[in-house]
């Protein structure tokens, strides 16, 4: 089993990285919520491998078929997508103002107007 | 009245004078009224109390638990009883001269200056009357809150530096100092009642009792230790009715009364005498006597000399105190009282000047006792008084701490306290010398300018060529006076007084 | 009907948000908002009233039983804590009213009242629930909702700052919620006081270690625990005064609040502090926080971004008591969470006032302020009484039990370098002290009163709140203290 058979979570773990190199080495602001979706992707991702049965199917009830994948966590992930695309919308929404305000969705450009003023 | 409510209404009484001030604000002879009023029944209140506690009754009363197992507590005792009866005597003497002062000196302000000045004699009482030390802690940081206000009345920017200075160091010592050692007390032993004898004893080794020690004898910044004194001149930059009253009287004895209370009530004499620790306080103290009467004596600017022969003449009651036997605390609880009225009659007599000839530096005052001889005459007395002269009370209380020093094998001490007599007479008899004696340089130029300028009942006096200070001011300055020759009589009243805080029988 | 009042805290608040959303006739959506507080704050009261009486209350939502089912479990610690978020909510939003009129445009106050429900319910949420994944779910909805709150500043800069946040934010739910994750993989259940039988019954591995990590790095950002604090001086200073306010009384205590439950509660002490060394990670970064932050907040000259800075700071001396894990410390630690609330809460009242007749709270603009507005000035200088810990304040309580705490254990570096730092807050405190009263009036100021009663007798209320409860210690230190022992198990 060892290490190639859980590349579910070396994906996690990828997604996790590069979600978060994303948010802090980028200066757009859309491009960071984008890092922001990937982060929580990565954490989705985690929830649903773990909900999974070896051997296990979708969690419907069914004739005949015994073992079934969790489905809590999929219940919780459901959620949490709900939450992200809150923050996603809302992350958004403030860059659209950010732009009028600005005239820039560029953080060091912010950053000098910020400064000037 | 009971003695619980008593002590109630003494530290209650100003504060509803207070609220009384801030509602007059606008009619300033009602004002004046409130101010004296207050001050007479306070100290009548606080007089009443005499009788139940000399003979051994320790009244007192409960307020909240702000902590739990720790209550808002008062109780009287004979060190407290002098000290309250030493305030609330001169806040009625020095409200009289603060009128007189402020009127001719045209003060800004003056009713958030009576306020204050209320606020802070209640503190003061707080801390006499505090039955454990949290409650004289609360009282004691109330009053230093409480004169930042009158330290600052001018607002000039030097009043505001040295606000700061004042601040910074009080609160600084108190809160890194004195705080911690409360708090490891209460850690220590589970209680901070002041108990005859200490709470202390047997709860620690030697080394956490010197640690404790130092941190409580710096902590209380009000007690002047060197070098935790430079809040002392700082603050001369206040008007001289609140450096008469509260630094010659409320805020400097508040501090050394809670080196003794601590040293009596918190370590136990026995006990400090027992731990050995407590060595460098002595020398330490020792060395702020002298050396402050030795930077008295480079001052020319009068209250600046009288800031530090206080600060001097505070480190002979932590002295008397650190020698850790009974004459010690005596002779140091004395000189409470009999530095108190000589040094406060000192300053009366610096700030009539300033109202009179306006003058500050005491280079330039050569001649001014034949243009001020009521001045002059005070300040005489009351400097025989801090040298330790008799027949003035200051004597008494000298005598008391050699003898401590003596009975505790220290000789060195002794010497210690001789060496700053003549000190003393070294940095203050010269004023009035040259006062009475020496030519004025300038004389004329005053009498001319006095002579010109109108002189009414709140500005002064002019009799010929006596040109004083108002009449208010002498009168308080006449009572201060008289209460230094006064109190030669009475010191053997003080001592038993404060007998059974000593452990003396009898 | 008072066997609901568990669901009814949650549920009162949340109603009235989309009740807000449609009353858009002036602005009576204030006075929903008003009412919602309100209620809640009694709820609140009742609440702690049967705690103290009968115990821990137990309620199931939906009448499904735990472990499966959502919980609501109220102990001492979230009674507390639910009192003090809603009385702040309560006092806050009859002075929001007044304030928000010079600082928000009125057609669209029914925007503000809703967020500011949410928010509310999303904080009560986070503290009254059982379960863990619920407690993500409202940390997100009062998450969220500050967000948007933030976001209605007048200034430019509260659009970047309340971004700032949401990044920040979302990166610290999202740890939270990993860690969430790995103990219900771990453990198969998500209801705390199941987890916590489960976890005792494990022995340690990787999972759980990871999951620890996860959840107090993640919680740490949403506190602002030194160095994760970069959101909060932003976010606080250019948000509204009311939102400043709320946010800064009672976002991070919540934080601090899931910090104990997580702590304490799920993982026991043994694992929490014998696994890693957190007493001394956590240590060391508050005493970090109370030196850096009140250092920082000296040099400031904005005073709703010196406020921030010593919130930070304050943050730093509630995690100092958890860190010294006694009773003493801990209870000074949810000690601290009531009275810094109540100071600071009243401290940013206080500059909104300033804000409201003078549209700025740089200090080179206070000068004669104690002149000018004394109420409020007078009711600034007592707050900031309160931060040094003069006695006869809350904050000489808390730092009587810090100091009793650090030297249970011992640590007498940390007693005094809980007092070192308060004089810290001498100098911030003394500067506007200096300013407003030791500066003469400017002679082209213009002409201001002090502020309506509307806003001056809220801010007096937390002010005088926080002297009361600094002399009649009876409800706080006995609660604080009680649930201290309970959050470590001991009698």
């Amino acid at each position: 089993m060892a290490a190639v058979g859980l590349y579910n979570y070396w994906i996690v773990v990828f997604l996790m990285m590069a979600g978060f190199y994303i948010v802090i080495a980028h200066d757009n602001l859309v491009k960071k919520i984008i890092g922001l979706n990937v982060f929580q992707a990565s954490m989705f991702i985690l929830y649903i491998t773990f909900g999974k049965v070896q051997g296990g199917t979708a969690p419907i009830i069914a004739e005949g078929i015994t073992t079934y994948s969790n489905p809590l966590p999929h219940v919780l992930i459901l959620t949490a997508i709900v939450v992200g695309v809150a923050t996603t919308a809302l992350g958004l929404a403030l860059v659209v103002r950010i732009n009028e305000a600005y005239g820039t969705i560029e953080d060091d450009e912010i950053h000098v107007q910020d400064e000037e003023s | 009245m009971s003695g619980g409510t008593a002590v109630a209404f003494a530290i209650g009484l100003p504060l509803f004078g207070t609220i009384l001030i801030l509602l007059n604000d606008r009619y300033p002879n009602i004002r004046e009224g409130i101010t004296i009023t207050t001050s007479i029944c306070l100290a009548l209140v606080v007089f009443g109390l005499v009788p139940e506690v000399t003979s051994g009754g320790r009244p007192g009363f409960v307020l909240a638990e702000i902590v739990p197992g720790l209550p808002i507590a008062f109780k009287v005792e004979p060190l407290g009883m002098l000290f309250a009866m030493v305030a609330s005597g001169l806040w009625v003497v020095t409200s009289i001269y603060a009128i007189g002062y402020m009127r001719s000196h045209h003060e800004v302000q003056q009713t958030r200056f009576y306020a204050c000045f209320a606020i802070a004699i209640s503190s003061a009482m707080g801390i006499c009357f505090a039955g454990n030390m949290l409650t004289l802690f609360i009282f004691y940081e109330v009053l230093t809150i409480s004169t930042y206000p009158l330290v600052t009345h001018s607002e000039s920017k030097d009043a505001v530096k040295a606000g700061r200075t004042y601040l910074g160091i009080l609160i600084g010592t108190s809160i890194a100092f004195l705080l911690l050692a409360i708090i490891w007390t209460w850690f220590l032993t589970g209680t901070l009642d002041f108990t005859p004898g200490g709470i202390l004893k047997g709860k620690a080794d030697g080394p956490i009792l010197g640690i404790l020690l130092f941190l409580y004898m710096y902590g209380i910044g009000k007690a002047a230790l060197m070098p935790m004194h430079r809040w002392l001149p700082a603050a001369m930059v206040a008007p001289t009715p609140v450096s008469a009253l509260l630094h010659a009287v409320a805020v400097v004895k508040a501090g050394v009364f809670t080196v003794l209370k601590v040293i009596v009530y918190i370590f136990g004499i026995d006990t400090l005498a027992g731990i050995g620790q407590d060595d460098w306080l002595m020398y330490i103290a020792a060395f702020t006597v002298i050396a402050a009467s030795c930077v008295a004596l480079t001052k020319d600017n009068l209250k600046a000399r009288l800031a530090y022969s206080t600060v001097s003449q505070l480190s002979y009651i932590i002295l008397g105190a650190a020698l850790a036997n009974s004459l010690g605390i005596i002779g140091g609880g004395m000189h409470i009282a009999m530095h108190a009225f000589g040094k406060i009659t000192l300053f009366f007599c610096a700030g009539a000047i300033l109202v009179a000839s306006h003058k500050t530096e005491i280079s330039e005052m050569d001649g001014l006792g034949r243009v001020m001889p009521f001045t002059f005459i005070f300040f005489l007395i009351g400097s025989l008084s801090v040298i330790g002269l008799p027949p003035l009370g200051g004597s008494w209380s000298k005598w008391y701490l050699m003898l401590s020093a003596a009975e505790a094998g220290q000789i060195i001490f002794m010497f210690v306290f001789m060496l700053s007599s003549l000190l003393n007479i070294a940095y203050l008899m010269p004023l009035v010398a040259r006062g009475f004696f020496a030519e004025a340089k300038d004389n004329a130029k005053i009498l001319k300018e006095t002579h010109s300028e109108k002189v009414n009942f709140w500005n002064g006096i002019r009799i010929g060529n006596i040109r004083e200070a108002p009449p208010f001011c002498i009168f308080a300055m006449a009572i201060t006076s008289t209460g230094c020759i006064l109190l030669f009589f009475y010191a053997d009243k003080i001592y038993r007084l404060l007998a059974p805080v000593a452990g003396i029988q009898g | 009907m008072t066997e609901h009042l568990p669901a009814l805290q949650v549920v009162i608040p949340l109603l009235c948000a989309p009740i807000c959303m449609l009353v858009r006739y002036r602005d009576w959506s204030w006075v929903v908002a008003l009412f919602g507080s309100w209620a809640s704050l009694a709820i609140a009261w009742v609440l702690l009233q049967q705690v103290i009486a009968t115990g821990t209350i137990s309620y199931h939502m939906g009448n499904w039983a735990p472990p499966l089912g959502i919980e609501y479990r109220i102990d001492l610690v979230n009674a507390f804590v639910l009192l003090i978020v809603s009385a702040i909510a309560a006092v806050v939003t009859p002075y929001a009213r007044e304030s928000l009129r010079t600082e928000f445009g009125s057609n669209r106050i029914y925007m503000f009242y809703t967020a500011y429900m949410l928010c509310l319910c999303g904080l009560l949420g986070v503290t009254i629930t059982g379960d863990a994944f619920n407690l993500f779910v409202f940390l997100e909805i009062s998450s969220l909702s500050s967000y948007v709150l933030i976001a209605m500043g007048n200034d430019r800069r509260a659009l970047t700052a309340a971004y700032q946040y949401l990044v920040l934010g979302t990166i610290g739910a999202t740890f939270i919620v990993i860690g969430i994750g790995l103990l219900y993989a771990e453990t198969g259940t998500l209801n705390m006081v199941d987890l916590a039988k489960r976890l005792a019954d494990q022995p340690l591995s990787r999972t759980i270690g990871a999951a620890f990590g996860f959840l107090v790095v993640g919680i740490s950002l949403k506190l602002a625990l030194f160095p994760l604090h970069l959101w909060l001086p932003n976010a606080y200073t250019y948000a509204p005064s009311v939102v400043s306010a709320f946010l800064a009384a009672t976002a991070t205590k919540v934080a601090v609040y899931v910090l104990l439950r997580f702590l304490f509660t799920v993982f026991d002490v043994e694992l929490s502090f014998g696994f890693m060394p957190l007493d001394t990670i956590l240590f060391v970064l508050a005493v970090i926080a109370m030196f850096a932050a009140s250092a920082v907040a000296i040099f400031q000259t904005n005073l709703k971004r010196m406020l921030a800075y010593s919130s930070v700071a304050q943050i730093g001396y509630m995690i100092l008591g958890i860190s010294f894990a006694n009773v003493n410390g801990l209870a000074a630690g949810v000690l601290h969470l009531f009275n810094h609330a109540l100071i600071k809460g009243g401290m940013f009242l206080a500059l909104g006032c300033i804000f409201y007749r003078l549209a700025t709270v740089n200090i080179n603009d206070m000068a004669g302020m104690g002149r000018r507005m004394p109420w409020t000035m007078a009711a600034f200088v007592v707050g900031g009484l309160g931060l040094i810990g003069v006695p006869l304040t809350v904050g000489f309580i808390s730092k009587w039990y810090l100091v009793l705490g650090a030297l249970e254990r011992d640590w007498w570096l940390a007693a005094a370098l809980v007092l070192i730092s308060s004089l810290l807050a001498v100098v911030y405190v003394w500067r506007v002290v200096e300013v407003a009263y030791l500066k003469p009036i400017p002679e082209n100021a213009t002409k201001i009163e002090d502020a309506p009663p509307a806003m001056l007798i809220p801010t007096w209320l937390l002010i005088g709140a926080s002297i009361y409860y600094g002399i009649n210690t009876e409800l706080t230190v006995g609660v604080a203290k009680q649930a201290a022992q309970q959050l470590l198990g001991v009698s």
